[in-house]
């Protein structure tokens, strides 16, 4: 019995190490072939991933930034802290939740729509016919999309940072009576540069991982549609999970 | 032209291959036949290096690929061409895209020399005209034509060709053996057709290659494998089922 134990923990422990290396190796892979980057593959990737990611992003980092003015607004007044809320509202958003929100709906839309692509290819044998017709599906494939995700996050994240500070606003001014001035003060006061750089340093390494655990699912995809479903799935809760984890040690790294 | 020597592929604990020793001649078209699960496309994968053996040599064109890295084999690529069993079309691109794809990655050909490359190429397999169509939008022999258009957009040295009559009507299937015959004349390529449709593979073989259980048992022309002694080899081109024969009718 106890046996058995140690021998499912073992192999466990042997599948997950074996995943950590495989992905390490896709990057190193990856980062050797950015050598033979193909820019018309690089702009369109961008333009898919990234510009066509805006109007969610907007979407939820508005509410995000409306959301944490209501929670937070009141109790400021109540002690007369009312001229920290600008403040408190622009370096969260610019140190955590623009770029930890945005990343994970980077990751739930970019890294399932890259997964679900390559996945589909592998099951139907795209990427041998890539091999066969010696082009390296690193270098067509993985490259494009890793520098797309690694520049058009953290555009993204500036995006949030603005969209969120506007809904903290709206909600500060029209819902806890906080003046404008007193709102838009309180930001220039509190928050610096390095609260949007870092947060936009957070993002570049969140579009790597996004992009890196997507292709890497998708290249592992088992055949058929099952597998595809279960690629793309293990890819978004893989990224989300690595997101929050790097997050925690970039934090401590840039904002000691 | 192409050599294996002493082959063994095992995968997951189970032996694919063993001992496979095979010579294809420059310019002829070898056809191999088997049961499914016989190795047979392994056999292909092998040749193209999509797949490295676990013994043996594989020599392509004289020189040995295996252990080759894949920069090496790449290299090799540029002189193969490979028609998928289900066409392995890039379904992101239009079928002139999908022809033009070698002679973009591979050439410094003008925009209006891959343009007419691919005109004619997708002449030779009677697609005239489809540049602009999307692969969801063609039928099953139109899918293998192009990808057949697609192997040779680059006039490779040899062709591989896995089960391309496969879920074809015989019609279609009689139209790719012609092209795959007239794609050896055309471009003087070594073919490699592996399937098990026993008509198309008397009516194209220059020689016959039939792999059981992992082991070549018979080699020649096609009618020394039509007059072969040995009883697999009998049964096979016959299509005799596997089930023993009964005396009397079948009951319900």
């Amino acid at each position: 019995m106890l046996s058995k134990l140690f021998a499912r923990t073992g192999r466990i422990v042997i599948n997950i190490l074996d995943n950590v290396g495989q992905i390490a190796l896709l990057f190193v892979r990856t980062v050797y072939q950015v050598r033979q980057l193909n820019s018309a593959l690089l702009l369109r990737q961008m333009a898919h991933l990234g510009a066509d990611s805006l109007a969610i992003i907007l979407l939820t980092m508005l509410f995000t930034g409306m959301v944490m003015t209501v929670q937070t607004a009141h109790e400021f007044v109540k002690y007369g802290a009312q001229s920290s809320v600008g403040g408190l509202v622009a370096v969260a958003m610019g140190r955590e939740l623009a770029p930890v929100l945005t990343g994970v709906v980077f990751a739930g839309r970019v890294g399932a729509a890259i997964t679900a692509e390559i996945g589909s290819m592998k099951v139907t044998e795209q990427i041998d016919a890539l091999r066969v017709m010696a082009v390296n599906p690193i270098a067509y494939l993985v490259v494009p999309r890793m520098i797309a995700c690694l520049l058009m996050l953290p555009l993204l994240v500036v995006f949030a940072n603005v969209i969120g500070s506007i809904g903290g606003y709206m909600i500060a001014t029209a819902y806890a009576g906080i003046g404008s001035f007193t709102f838009l003060n309180s930001i220039q006061v509190f928050a610096v540069p390095h609260d949007i750089v870092g947060g936009m340093i957070k993002a570049m390494f969140f579009g790597i991982i996004v992009a890196i655990i997507g292709c890497h699912k998708g290249l592992t995809t088992a055949q058929g549609a099952e597998g595809v479903g279960r690629a793309t799935t293990g890819s978004v809760v893989l990224s989300i999970i690595l997101i929050f984890i790097s997050n925690y040690f970039l934090s401590v790294l840039l904002y000691r | 032209m192409i050599n294996l020597v002493n082959v063994n592929m095992n995968f997951n604990s189970r032996q694919i291959l063993k001992n496979i020793n095979l010579t294809i001649e420059q310019g002829e078209i070898m056809v191999i036949i088997g049961p499914s699960g016989s190795g047979k496309s392994t056999l292909l994968r092998l040749i193209i290096g999509l797949l490295q053996p676990t013994a043996g040599e594989v020599w392509v064109g004289g020189r040995e690929i295996t252990g080759m890295s894949e920069d090496e084999l790449n290299k090799i690529r540029l002189e193969m061409g490979m028609v998928f069993q289900y066409s392995a079309l890039f379904d992101s691109m239009s079928v002139g895209e999908n022809v033009a794809f070698g002679l973009r990655q591979h050439t410094s050909m003008s925009e209006a020399e891959i343009l007419q490359t691919v005109a004619r190429k997708l002449r030779m397999v009677g697609l005239r005209g489809q540049e602009n169509a999307m692969p969801n939008e063609l039928s099953g022999g139109m899918k293998k034509r192009v990808s057949l258009a697609r192997a040779i957009a680059i006039n490779p040295h040899i062709v591989l060709y896995d089960e391309p009559t496969a879920g074809l009507d015989p019609i279609m299937s009689n139209t790719i053996n012609r092209l795959i015959v007239s794609t050896r004349r055309l471009i003087d390529a070594t073919s490699v057709v592996v399937t098990h449709d026993m008509s198309s593979a008397f009516g194209i073989a220059d020689r016959i290659a039939m792999i059981y259980d992992g082991s070549i048992i018979e080699m020649g022309t096609p009618d020394k494998i039509k007059q072969s002694e040995n009883p697999v080899v009998a049964k096979f081109i016959r299509g005799a089922t596997a089930m023993p024969e009964r005396k009397g009718r079948y009951r319900a």
